[in-house]
């Protein structure tokens, strides 16, 4: 490990506090990115809107309709816009290519809204982004809102409250009459593989409405009027949680943040909601609800988990919470966490995750393919959960895998989700094609060579 | 300075029918061509100079085509590196590369925004090259905004060639220059060198580093590549032999610019006539007759154009894909009876057209400098029976209800991708078995009758 890296890896149990929150060392091959994916991300996947890259090519290409974000009704965010800025524009600037652009495509689109993306390098040339926004949400008759996502700004983390900031400019400008009290926002759950349907579904049976989803299936016009709502729910907490303190400062709207990820965890997350309202029916509706829908999963899950008792695991995802959820739910599953890590973790997140864990759990901030290969094999590790950039460390080293990131297509949130969770843990860890890879062929071969000796023995 | 490429090429025909936005682009950037190029170097880890935003997505993109570790350094540019230069940044990741990585040499591209800001890599990298603690390096500029990964492949072969090649007197012994085609067609091109007993440098040989083995612990870099010794041989060979029917002037001047070695130039090999040259072009520089084996390999793809030539007839095909390997493509469809109907790519050449009619596909419509929208637009118009193009021609597939055979990068929705084999007659076998096959489960799936005898 390098030693700038050191104080950014403890282990559970040895006293040290995980520093974090800092920019990745250069040359690390840190699996970050940049502040531009981390707004991409967040607002991604609102349907309705034209999410236009101000850049060159490439920032829109590997953004482009990658990710499980579902949409019930327009699908225009898995379209891909782009200035695709070239070396006329580096020279003479691109704002006028901006403007056109967004002309056409408003017009050939018509967008409930406009995001403008900036990239390094419309950063760099100094285009003024925000005063073409203004000049064409005047122009156009719909919000264009700049998003201030140069990659260099930060890390992704920087691209969230960019996204948040972004966000906050379209809240408090839509009608908020008959929104009832029994009211929420859901900030930090992107719809991959459908998930918001199933998370409204439950709020719907408490008798609780959902304003606005931030930003899963999310619609311009309910943004516009999330304000109206009694309660934010963050889940994704690293990317969200700036926008609800910003909401609870202008429109008083406190918060809880929650997980929808496991069993547990999302069960806690809908008694904190009904809690919040303290109205008897609401509670009951949610004792209820989690009673049935735990009640629907557990056989599996303990049928799955009679294969897994024992099996080790490793994890390395965005946000702190999903790592959280993640621990309970491999534990749910008999299974232990050996190594646990995140991109964005603040202090206090690995103070808790260091409580979750058991004694000589390696945890770390911002890790790489190096040290990631070095855990997994000095663990023993059976499955390692990440996003596609961890997935070929794990499957070259012949260790099973899960993606837990955006670009997943199976909805892991919910109750049903922790079923389709434990299926597809099941699905990976039990495959026989482990027994062919050299990291077990050793052990098997060893076996068959005492059992072949057994036998030849009389 | 140029023009820029917006004003030369407003002129051409079709390209996007002028309009400012490109949507779903056809382009990837520069630097991911050069980090291709870089992993078919032994030892090599690549750098890319910059905000790490753009390491990580060239990362999750070709990992998802290779599915293959993709270990990429960046020199994670901040707010400040931006105002004052990415000097310290740089030597910290060489010196960090150095460290975690041993590499024989780390290989530095730069992004649109350390070329913007004006930066002096090269500079900073002779100043570095004095320190003995740090891994040498290689360099290459890789500005997005000039140009697409096709360009930023070539210029990163180019100048890899530039700064390892040396002179001296000549060897028996061939370069060979083979583009961003797959590991399959890089193993394929070994092994017909391999055959007629002919030393070949196959640059950049990425076979191995990004088709590898299961392995019971990590390799901080993948095993396989071209030594840098063998790279500084490359001056010194009888001949080298570039493939690509529309790259030019492409790396091969640099070996024969300044080193004298005589270049050929061919197209990719796909189809009888295209492998025909380059097996002739090897056997008249090996001075051995061609191989049985491979005369038979010719003579049974020819036996399969015959069963299957009337499956083809009057069917027309839509081509998507890097320059290079769309003209070939579109030569080949043109010899077995297809009809090139439309050829798109999202790269700038201005030499696509010329090629495609040299290769017999000059009626196909041509679109540089695309985007998949109006690629997709001139698909819905033209209703080809077949598209042969990557991943990112799947939704226009899909609407229409056309098939798609997958070629080229990228391939993000199948496995496998590192294993298409494209080029030489076994290539173009496994093409064109696939090719009629696609046609005829089309014809099968869409019918009534369903016949599973045909």
């Amino acid at each position: 490990m390098l030693d700038a890296r050191t104080s950014q890896v403890v282990t559970a149990g040895d006293g040290r506090s995980v520093v974090c929150d800092r920019p990745s060392v250069a040359g690390s091959v840190t699996q970050r990115a940049c502040s531009f994916c981390g707004a991409r991300v967040v607002l991604y996947p609102i349907g309705d809107a034209l999410h236009l890259v101000h850049g060159p090519a490439g920032c829109a290409a590997y953004t482009w309709d990658i990710r499980g974000s579902l949409s019930s009704g327009s699908q225009l965010h898995r379209l891909s816009f782009n200035t695709d800025i070239r070396e006329n524009e580096v020279i003479f600037g691109g704002e006028k290519k901006l403007q056109r652009a967004l002309r056409e495509l408003v017009a050939q689109h018509r967008p409930k809204a406009a995001f403008v993306y900036a990239t390094c390098l419309t950063g760099v040339i100094g285009d003024d982004v925000e005063a073409v926004c203004r000049g064409a949400t005047a122009e156009l008759g719909i919000p264009v809102i700049p998003v201030q996502s140069e990659g260099f700004r930060g890390t992704k983390k920087h691209g969230y409250s960019a996204a948040c900031q972004a966000l906050a400019q379209l809240i408090g400008t839509g009608d908020t009459t008959g929104i009832s009290r029994l009211s929420i926002n859901i900030l930090g759950d992107f719809n991959i593989a459908g998930e918001i349907w199933a998370i409204k579904a439950y709020f719907a049976a408490m008798g609780i409405k959902v304003v606005a989803s931030m930003t899963g299936d999310g619609r311009i016009d309910d943004i516009r009027r999330a304000h109206g709502a009694t309660l934010n729910v963050v889940q994704c907490a690293g990317s969200m949680t700036s926008l609800a303190k910003l909401m609870k400062e202008t429109y008083g709207i406190p918060f809880v943040q929650v997980s929808f990820f496991g069993l547990e965890d999302c069960a806690a997350a809908l008694y904190e909601v009904a809690a919040h309202f303290g109205d008897a029916e609401v509670l009951a509706r949610t004792r209820a609800l989690v009673r049935a829908e735990t009640a629907s999963v557990l056989p599996e899950l303990a049928r799955l988990r009679q294969d897994l008792e024992g099996k080790v695991a490793a994890l390395y995802v965005g946000g702190a919470f999903k790592a959280f959820s993640l621990v309970k739910a491999l534990r749910q599953l008999g299974m232990r966490v050996a190594m646990a890590g995140t991109q964005t973790g603040a202090p206090q997140d690995y103070e808790h995750l260091k409580e979750l864990c058991d004694g000589g759990t390696i945890l770390a901030d911002d890790t790489n393919p190096l040290e990631l290969a070095g855990w997994l094999a000095d663990c023993d590790v059976d499955l390692f959960i990440g996003g596609v950039k961890e997935r070929p460390v794990a499957y070259k080293l012949g260790v099973g895998f899960c993606d837990h990131n955006h670009e997943r297509k199976i909805g892991l949130a919910g109750f049903s989700g922790m079923a389709a969770f434990a299926r597809e843990v099941h699905a990976t860890v039990m495959s026989p094609v482990w027994r062919l890879v050299p990291r077990h062929q050793f052990r098997v071969s060893s076996s068959e060579f005492r059992d072949a000796k057994k036998e030849s023995m009389p | 300075m140029s023009l820029g490429l917006e004003t030369q090429n407003s002129k051409m025909k079709n390209r996007r029918s002028g309009k400012a936005a490109a949507t779903n682009t056809c382009r990837v950037c520069a630097p991911l061509g050069a980090v291709l190029a870089f992993r078919g170097i032994r030892g090599c880890v690549p750098l890319v100079h910059g905000s790490q935003g753009c390491a990580t997505y060239i990362r999750r993109y070709l990992i998802s085509h290779f599915r293959e570790p993709m270990d990429v350094a960046s020199t994670s540019f901040t707010e400040s590196s931006t105002i004052f230069g990415g000097r310290s940044n740089l030597a910290e990741a060489l010196a960090n590369l150095t460290r975690a990585y041993h590499p024989e040499v780390v290989g530095v591209c730069t992004t649109c925004l350390a070329e913007t800001i004006g930066e002096d890599t090269p500079g900073m990298l002779r100043d570095l090259a004095r320190r003995p603690d740090l891994a040498p390096t290689l360099f290459v500029a890789t500005p997005s905004f000039k140009g697409c990964q096709h360009r930023g492949f070539h210029d990163a072969v180019a100048a890899i060639l530039a700064q390892t090649a040396q002179g001296g007197t000549r060897l028996r012994q061939l370069n060979l220059l083979a583009g961003p085609v797959s590991p399959a067609d890089l193993r394929h091109l070994r092994e017909l060198v391999d055959a007629l007993g002919l030393p070949t440098i196959l640059f950049p040989d990425y076979s191995e580093t990004l088709d590898g083995p299961s392995l019971a612990s990590y390799a901080p870099i993948p095993a396989g590549g071209i030594s840098l010794e063998e790279l500084a041989r490359a001056g010194r060979s009888a001949l080298t032999i570039q493939l690509g029917a529309v790259l030019e002037p492409g790396p091969g001047e640099v070996l024969s610019e300044r080193h004298g070695v005589p270049l050929t130039r061919l197209g990719l090999p796909i189809g009888v006539t295209a492998t025909d040259a380059l097996v002739a072009a090897l056997a008249a520089a090996a001075g051995v007759p061609i191989p049985d084996a491979l005369t038979a390999e010719r003579g049974r793809l020819v036996d399969a154009y015959v069963d299957g030539h009337k499956y083809l007839a009057g069917q027309r095909v839509a081509i998507v894909g890097d320059p290079d390997l769309a003209a070939a493509l579109a030569g080949f469809c043109a010899e077995i009876g297809l009809t090139p109907v439309l050829v798109g790519s999202g790269a700038v050449t201005g030499r696509l057209a010329a090629a495609l009619g040299q290769l017999g596909a000059g009626s196909a419509e041509v679109i540089e400098d695309a985007d998949h929208e109006c690629i997709g637009a001139r698909i819905t118009a033209l209703r080809p029976d077949l598209i042969l193009g990557p991943s990112k021609s799947y939704p226009t597939a899909r609407a229409l209800g056309i098939p798609l055979l997958r070629v080229g990068f990228p391939v993000h929705d199948r496995i496998g991708a590192g294993r298409l084999l494209h080029l030489g007659y076994r290539g173009t076998q496994r093409l064109f078995d696939e090719l009629v096959n696609t046609l005829l489960a089309n014809a099968q799936d869409t019918s009534e009758t369903g016949y599973a005898y045909l």
